[in-house]
C-alpha cells in the first residue's frame, strides 16, 4: 500500500496529488510515468511523473478529473492509501547540451514539463518555458518554473495572462521574445502536442513529445499504447514516452485515443442527483 | 490372472456448452472421487515408466496415481510436490497429451491414462481438505536470492531454492502475483483462486513477494544483485506481435495480451464494479490457432459476441493450440476459418474496424517446420464483417530488462540468452528461464527450465564464498 502524501485541487479540475512510494522516488528521471490504482477495482492508469523527493521517498503527479477513474483518485485524502504505484517506467526524457532549449507545457504537462526543464537547466542549457493554458487561472507552479528557466511565457486562449491564442501563434511568439530554440519539449494534451509538431515541422525545429496513449500494465507486454512513429509501429511505455513530433501519426492517435471515451465517463453518468435519493 | 486391461479413459464432468458461455465459470468439472480411483486402476503401474520421461518436470506419475488407487490421497499430492510446486495449474493446462499421456503405454492400443486429470483432481482434494501439508525446509543457509517475476518459471524457482533453505524475495510487476495465470489464462479455463492458493502456498514456505515491482524500472539487475546473491529473470511474454498488414492501428483491433489482460487481471467482465472497461463486440475475428486464440475467442463468446471465428492460415491437423480446448472451442459454436490469411483491416471513418479482406489458402510443399506451407489462392480474395479482431499469434520477450542490463547477451528475437540445461546468462550471478528465453512456449517448460535453473543456482551458491 502507498499512502497518499497530499491531494489538492491546484486550479480547477487539475489535481496535484503526492504518494509516498520509496523505490519509485529512488529512480525517477524527467519524462517518467508512473502506474497508479485508485482502489482494487480500479483501473491502471499511467500519470507523467512531475517531481519527486528521493529523501523524502515521494512522488508527485499532476492529473486532471475526467472520467470516473481520475474522480476516484480526485476523492483521497493525505493519510489515504493506494494498492499501486509502480515504476517508474518509461524512457526518461534525453537530457544533454542543447544549446537553447524551449520547453512548453499545458494542462498536467506543465507539472511534468518542470522536471525537464530543471534537468536541462541543471545540464548547462538555455531554457526557456512556455506555460500554454485556456485562462491564467488555469497556470500552476509558475514560481517553480521561474527557478529552473531563464524567461517564463505564458500563452492564453483568452489572453488574461501573457500572449492572447493558441500554440499556432508560436513561430511569432518566438520572434517577437527573440528565441532561437535548438530543441523544443512538449508536455501537455495530445492536442498541444500535436498543435506545437505541425507548427514547428517547417521551421525546421525538433520537437519532441511526450505521448499519452491508453495504458493497461506499462511493461512493455500488452501492446495498447502503440503508435505509428516514422511509418512504424512503436510503444509508447517502452519505446518511450517521448517521441519525434514531426514523425508521429495524429490522427490515428487522437481516433485511439478515444476508444474508451463512453466507459470512461460512465461512471459519472450513474452519479446523477436521483440516485443519492 | 493377470488384471484385464481397460482401454477406456473416464471421462471428465464438463459444464453443458449452452450453459458455459454464458458465465466465465471453469469449464472442466473436475473428476469425482470415484470417478478418479477408476482411472487411476487403469494405470498398468509399468517398471519403466515412461511418462515421467514426458514430464519436463519429472514428476513420479505411476507412484501418484498408486496412491489414489489405494484411496490415500495425502501421500499422493505429497508425491506430486516433489517436484511440482503448481499441481493445480500443471493438471488443468499442462499439454500432457503431448508429454507424459504420449508416452503412456496403454495409448498404443487405446486411450492413455488421463494423467493430468488425475494430478487435478489429486491437488483440488488437497484444496478442499483445507491442510495444506509443508514439506521440510532445510536449514537457512544465509544466502538471498532475488527472483524477476511470478509466473510458472520464477515460482518454481522460489518453491525449490525455498526449499533447500535459501532466502528467496519474488519482484512482480503487476499488482498480482502468477504471472500468465494470472493476466493470460481466462478463469473459465484456471479460476484465478486456485492461482492465489499456489502462490500462497509456495509464500507459506517462508518467501517472500513484492508485486508492483519493476525490475529493470524500479532498480536494475545491478542494484538488485548488491543486496542478492543471485539473480534469476522470468519476466515473460513482451510485446505482442502483429500481422503487419495494414489497419492494426484501428480501433478494436486487440493483442490477444491487451484482451485477455483486460478481462482476467483487470476482472473488465465485470464492468463497471470493475472500472477497467472491455468492449462487447458482435463479430469478433481472432488470428492465429494456438492456446492463445482459442482463450480470446472463448472469451468474446462469453463477452456475448454473436460470431467468433479463428481465422488460421493452415488446417485443423496444424493448430497448435491443445487438442481439448479446440474441441472446448468447437462446442462453444467458435466458427474455424482454416487455409485463410488476413490481409487487410477496414475501418470507418471513426477509426473504428469494420471489416477485414482475407485470402483463401491451399497446403504446399512441406516448409522447415515439416508442415505444409500454407500458399495463397490467386484471386480469392473475400471479404468479412467484424467489429473485433485478436491478434493472437505470439509475442517477443519482455524488453525491460535486456534493455537495462549491460553486459547481458541478447538474441536475435530480444531473448535472454540462457543455456539450456542451467540457465546461465552471460553475466555471472544471473539466471534466466521461461518466455523471456524462449518466445511464447508452455506453463510445463517455463516450470521445467525454472526447475533447472534452482539446481545450478544451489550449486553456485554452496561454492560461493560469502
Amino acid at each position: 500500500m502507498y499512502e497518499i502524501v497530499e491531494r489538492r485541487m491546484i486550479v480547477p479540475n487539475l489535481h496535484e496529488f503526492t504518494v509516498e512510494a520509496p523505490e519509485v522516488a529512488q529512480s525517477a528521471q524527467p519524462g517518467n510515468f508512473v502506474i497508479i490504482r485508485p482502489d482494487e477495482y480500479g483501473e491502471r492508469m499511467p500519470l507523467s511523473v512531475a517531481d519527486w523527493d528521493s529523501e523524502a521517498g515521494t512522488v508527485t503527479s499532476i492529473f486532471m478529473q475526467v472520467g470516473g477513474s481520475t474522480s476516484k483518485l480526485a476523492r483521497l485524502k493525505p493519510g489515504d492509501t493506494i494498492p499501486t504505484c509502480a515504476g517508474p517506467l518509461g524512457k526518461e526524457t534525453e537530457i544533454g547540451r542543447f544549446g537553447t532549449v524551449l520547453c512548453v507545457g499545458g494542462c498536467y504537462g506543465i507539472g511534468s514539463i518542470y522536471p525537464v526543464a530543471r534537468a536541462l537547466k541543471e545540464a548547462g542549457n538555455t531554457v526557456y518555458t512556455l506555460l500554454e493554458a485556456r485562462s491564467s487561472y488555469l497556470i500552476y507552479w509558475e514560481d517553480k518554473l521561474e527557478e529552473v528557466s531563464d524567461r517564463v511565457i505564458k500563452l492564453t486562449r483568452d489572453g488574461t495572462a501573457g500572449y492572447k491564442g493558441h500554440i499556432t501563434r508560436l513561430g511569432e511568439i518566438l520572434t517577437l521574445e527573440k528565441i532561437k530554440p535548438n530543441l523544443i519539449i512538449v508536455n501537455g494534451c495530445t492536442f498541444l502536442m500535436m498543435k506545437t509538431s505541425k507548427v514547428t515541422e517547417p521551421m525546421g525545429i525538433k520537437t519532441i513529445v511526450n505521448m499519452n496513449p491508453i495504458m493497461i500494465d506499462g511493461t512493455g507486454m500488452c501492446g495498447v499504447c502503440r503508435l505509428t512513429v516514422a511509418g512504424k509501429m512503436k510503444f509508447a511505455c517502452v519505446d518511450g514516452p517521448d517521441f519525434d513530433g514531426h514523425e508521429i501519426d495524429w490522427e490515428e492517435f487522437l481516433k485511439r485515443r478515444q476508444t474508451y471515451n463512453p466507459e470512461e465517463v460512465h461512471p459519472l453518468r450513474k452519479s446523477g442527483c436521483a440516485s443519492h435519493f | 490372472m493377470a488384471k484385464q486391461i481397460d482401454y477406456k479413459r473416464r471421462h471428465m464432468p464438463k459444464q453443458e456448452p449452452f450453459e458455459r458461455i454464458k458465465n466465465f465459470d471453469e469449464v472442466a468439472l473436475g473428476y469425482t472421487e470415484k470417478l478418479a480411483v477408476e482411472e487411476a486402476s487403469r494405470c498398468l503401474g509399468c517398471k519403466k515408466p515412461f511418462c515421467i520421461e514426458g514430464c519436463p518436470v519429472a514428476i513420479d506419475i505411476p507412484g501418484f496415481i498408486k496412491c489414489i488407487v489405494e484411496g490415500d490421497f495425502a501421500t499422493g499430492v505429497k508425491k506430486i510436490k516433489e517436484t511440482n510446486a503448481l499441481p493445480a495449474v500443471c493438471g488443468r493446462v499442462c499439454p500432457q497429451e503431448d508429454q507424459c499421456e504420449i508416452k503412456c503405454v496403454l495409448g498404443k492400443k487405446g486411450e492413455p491414462v488421463s494423467i493430468g486429470r488425475l494430478e487435478r483432481f489429486l491437488a483440488d482434494w488437497e484444496a478442499a481438505s483445507g491442510s495444506t501439508e509443508t514439506p521440510e525446509i532445510a536449514p537457512p543457509t544465509g544466502k538471498r536470492i532475488a527472483i524477476v517475476g511470478s509466473g510458472p518459471a520464477g515460482i518454481t524457482v522460489a518453491n525449490d531454492l525455498a526449499l533447500l533453505g535459501h532466502d528467496v524475495t519474488v519482484f512482480e510487476a503487476l499488482h498480482d502475483a502468477g504471472g500468465v495465470l494470472t493476466y493470460g489464462i481466462p478463469e473459465f479455463r484456471l479460476p484465478k483462486a486456485i492461482v492465489k492458493r499456489e502462490v500462497e502456498y509456495v509464500r507459506s514456505l517462508g518467501v517472500k513477494l513484492y508485486v508492483d515491482y519493476i525490475v529493470g524500472k524500479t532498480k536494475t539487475i545491478d542494484g538488485i544483485l548488491k543486496e542478492f546473491d543471485a539473480v534469476f529473470v522470468g519476466a515473460g511474454a513482451g510485446l505482442p506481435w502483429f500481422m503487419e498488414i495494414p489497419g492494426e492501428n484501428l480501433n478494436g483491433v486487440y493483442s490477444a495480451n491487451e484482451y485477455l489482460t483486460r478481462c482476467n487481471l483487470m476482472k473488465g467482465f465485470r464492468f463497471p464494479e470493475y472500472d477497467t472497461p472491455i468492449k462487447r463486440p458482435s463479430n469478433v475475428a481472432v488470428f492465429g490457432g494456438g492456446n492463445v486464440a482459442m482463450d480470446s475467442a472463448r472469451t468474446a463468446l462469453r463477452l456475448g459476441a454473436d460470431e467468433v471465428h479463428i481465422v488460421y492460415r493452415r488446417s485443423r491437423q496444424e493448430l497448435p493450440a491443445r487438442l481439448e480446448e479446440v474441441e472446448n472451442a468447437e462446442e462453444e459454436g467458435v466458427i474455424f476459418d482454416f487455409l485463410t490469411l488476413p490481409v487487410r483491416l477496414i475501418g470507418n471513418k471513426q477509426g473504428w474496424l469494420t471489416e477485414l479482406e482475407c485470402l483463401k489458402m491451399e497446403l504446399g510443399e512441406p516448409d522447415d517446420s515439416g508442415r505444409r506451407r500454407p500458399v495463397p489462392i490467386e484471386g480469392s480474395e473475400f471479404r468479412m464483417k467484424a467489429d473485433a479482431v485478436v491478434c493472437a499469434i505470439g509475442n517477443s520477450p519482455n524488453p525491460l530488462i535486456p534493455m537495462t542490463t549491460p553486459g547481458l547477451e541478447v538474441g536475435r528475437r530480444g531473448n535472454i540468452v540462457a543455456d539450456e540445461e542451467t540457465g546461465r546468462t552471460s553475466r555471472n550471478g544471473i539466471w534466466a528461464g521461461g518466455d523471456v528465453v524462449t518466445g511464447a512456449a508452455t506453463v510445463i517448460s517455463a516450470m521445467g527450465a525454472g526447475r533447472n535453473a534452482a539446481k545450478d543456482i544451489h550449486k553456485y551458491l554452496l561454492n560461493k564464498k560469502s
